[in-house]
């Protein structure tokens, strides 16, 4: 794809993401400025900060690539991202603001008072942080070689030297103002194209979603084949193309079908879960339980809970999130089912995560508009990459500053998000075969599997010890991180294996809880002698000042 | 990073009424003399609530645990009905696969309430919370600082 215009507005929005960084750097003096933005940040903004960090390559790029290869089944994913901070209100905003823990590790120490415990949570954050991490970093080596053609690493490595320098830099204060704009340009970004495209859709005469006979090319469509593979059309020809080959296919043609992806009108538009499948309704209810419990764990999002004033102001700030979210996640379903009809040849090539940056083009034409939103688009793609990116990273970094290198100074802050941020650049640069929607999704059920039984019980039940926490995190956090590396290294599984690991949570999460309580419940002679006066510390009102 | 104390006193004139300036005449005007004993009056009925929590007298645990349990057992009842409005369509288009044939203005079922009505039911039950869970603090705050018992 030739687009004079993509460049300059990846620069752009590069550009102005370094120079608000710079801007927040005038203002950051102290280690408490660059930590927690000084506590000094309106509810708005950093609502908009949560949301626009929290917006990722996943949902800006890979919610609308599932929906196109997999149809409605996987709605479940942006509902469940938006029904995960509906969960983080009901059960974790206000008491976790008013504990003053600024990281999950912090939490640790201050409710159960172990040491170990909190070292055992510290290496739990930088692992679901670095897991998180890796498929931001190949989402932009991915996308820049899609809209540019230039090589994977460009990507990757741009996006990682980037937030790297502005993290390190400006810290957290500089990125809420960084945040805050990029959830509105992500916004923007999908919903002006988004009105665009579907008065193209009306003015084409509405052409049918799902047409009876099957998906089919509307332009001349040429795809190079890079790994060998069977294709086979709706007329029962079963053809074998191999690495090299062009297959050209003229407008009108159908689309065939490749392995393991739903060409099929009535699976895509149906339920999965319509049949008799045990194995779909397992997955489909893996994916809710990771989704909703996941996001309380992830590193990022916990952090920004303590730049809100008080415990009232942290569950109004949250639901303003969830709205904020919630609007967003209408967009992509829109990119999602117009993909069908503009950009078939993905469901071929399987690239399927590039139909957001595509289908402008595709469906507008290269005329200025196609080619300005088009633009909008990559801009809004990188916002997503860099927000993301840039919140991991201080998070991760807050916590190697103040655990592994026992430092509280800026120095020691910097040094900390420059070790954060090589790992995953390293790990991305040498890992390219991960599905960057597949991984999240993990990262989700490893958060879902350790941290949430850690918080919720930690906050609700008086009764928790360190020895039972430590034992949750460990079984279910293990068995949910033993099913992410059978997933990306062990040998392809099928029938119920390959459903409980693919989508752990159903059974990680459940295990968790059952092992804290009935760990804790055996040591309960180690409940804290303070827990009264946590208790009390958690769910007092603020307006008491206890 | 340890948690710092962030509470703030409770109010600038309760700082200074403790610490009289040596500098300046201490003789107070009257006016003043008045809005101080109020403060401290205020103060001492306050003081001994806080008191009363803060040092787990049996009042103050039982308090606690009651404000506790009725925040939890919100927060459950409200999880219980995103547990059966959104986690029960799953189930309902397994047993019954006919729902999710159903078309409503050209679109089918599950992708209205799952594209788009799911997101203002969250927020909806999400603002639900907030006001009843900030009605729970209140009624423990005016239970606290109730000025007899």
């Amino acid at each position: 794809m030739e687009n004079a215009l993509v460049v300059p507005a990846i620069v752009a929005v590069t550009l102005l993401t370094v120079g608000i960084g710079f801007y927040g750097l005038r203002l950051a003096r102290t280690t408490s400025d660059f930590l927690v933005a000084s506590r000094a940040v309106s509810p708005t903004w950093n609502a908009a900060a949560i949301g626009g960090e929290y917006l990722s390559a996943a949902s800006f790029l890979g919610v609308a690539g599932l929906i196109l290869k997999y149809g409605v089944d996987v709605l479940w994913y942006p509902v469940g991202f938006a029904a995960g901070y509906l969960a983080l209100l009901l059960f974790v905003a206000a008491p976790l603001r008013r504990s003053g823990a600024f990281t999950l590790p912090d939490f640790c120490e201050l409710r159960l008072g172990s040491r170990r415990l909190r070292i055992l949570a510290t290496a739990f954050v930088i692992f679901i942080g670095w897991l998180y991490l890796v498929p931001q970093l190949q989402g932009a080596g991915l996308t820049l070689a899609t809209v540019t053609g230039s090589a994977y690493p460009v990507g990757a490595v741009l996006v990682a030297v980037v937030v790297t320098a502005n993290v390190a830099l400006g810290g957290m204060r500089a990125i809420t103002f960084v945040q805050a704009f990029q959830y509105w340009l992500k916004l923007t970004a999908l919903a002006v194209p988004a009105i665009f495209l579907a008065l193209q859709w009306q003015a084409d005469a509405r052409p049918a979603v799902t047409p009876p006979d099957g998906p089919t090319f509307r332009t001349t469509t040429s795809v190079v084949v890079e790994h060998p593979a069977t294709l086979t059309f709706p007329d029962g020809e079963v053809r074998g193309v191999r690495p090299g080959e062009t297959v050209v296919f003229e407008a009108g043609d159908p689309v065939p079908e490749v392995a393991g992806v739903t060409i099929d009108a009535a699976d895509w538009l149906l339920p999965s879960t319509a049949g008799a499948d045990d194995r779909g309704l397992f997955a489909t209810y893996s994916l809710i339980l990771a989704t909703f419990l996941g996001t309380m764990g992830l590193p990022h999002v916990l952090v920004r809970f303590y730049t809100n004033p008080d415990g009232a102001a942290a569950r109004r700030t949250t639901l303003v999130v969830l709205a904020l979210v919630g609007v967003f996640y209408l967009l992509p379903t829109i990119y999602g089912v117009l993909g069908r009809i503009y950009t078939p040849q993905l469901l071929v090539t399987g690239q399927t995560d590039a139909v957001v940056v595509l289908l402008p083009e595709a469906a507008l034409g290269s005329g200025t508009t196609g080619r300005l939103l088009a633009a909008l688009v990559a801009a809004g793609a990188f916002a997503a990459f860099l927000s993301t990116s840039s919140g991991l990273l201080t998070s991760v970094a807050g916590v190697i500053s103040t655990d592994v290198l026992g430092r509280g100074s800026v120095r020691g802050f910097r040094l900390a998000t420059v070790i954060a941020g090589v790992v995953p650049a390293i790990l991305a640069l040498n890992v390219s075969g991960l599905d960057v929607s597949q991984v999240v999704g993990l990262a989700f059920a490893v958060a879902a599997s350790s941290f949430c039984p850690l918080l919720v019980l930690g906050i609700w039940w008086r009764g928790l010890t360190d020895l039972g926490a430590a034992a949750g995190v460990l079984v279910g956090g293990g068995a949910a991180i033993g099913a992410v590396l059978v997933t990306v290294l062990g040998p392809p599984l099928s029938g119920w294996p390959a459903t409980l690991v693919a989508q752990p949570a159903a059974w990680t999460v459940p295990l968790a809880f059952a092992v804290t309580v009935l760990v804790s419940a055996a040591s309960r002679r180690r409940v804290p002698a303070d827990v009264g006066a946590t208790m009390l510390r958690l769910h007092a009102p603020d307006t008491l000042r206890l | 990073m340890s948690a710092t104390d962030d509470r703030a006193p409770a109010s600038g004139v309760e700082e200074r009424a403790g610490v009289p300036d040596p500098v300046h005449r201490p003789v107070p005007q009257p006016r003043t003399r008045i809005v101080l004993a109020e403060v401290s009056r205020r103060e001492d009925r306050h003081e001994r609530t806080r008191a009363e929590l803060a040092e787990q007298t049996r009042v103050g645990e039982a308090l606690v645990r009651g404000l506790v349990r009725a925040q939890l057992a919100l927060a459950l009842r409200l999880s219980l009905v995103v547990v059966i409005g959104l986690g029960g369509l799953p189930w309902l288009f397994a047993i019954a696969p006919s729902v999710g044939r159903v078309t409503v203005l050209g679109v089918k079922l599950p992708w209205l309430l799952l594209g788009v009505a799911s997101f203002p039911f969250l927020i909806g039950v999400g603002w639900a919370y907030v006001r009843l869970a900030e009605r729970n603090e209140q009624e423990f705050t005016d239970l606290v600082q109730r000025p007899e018992r």
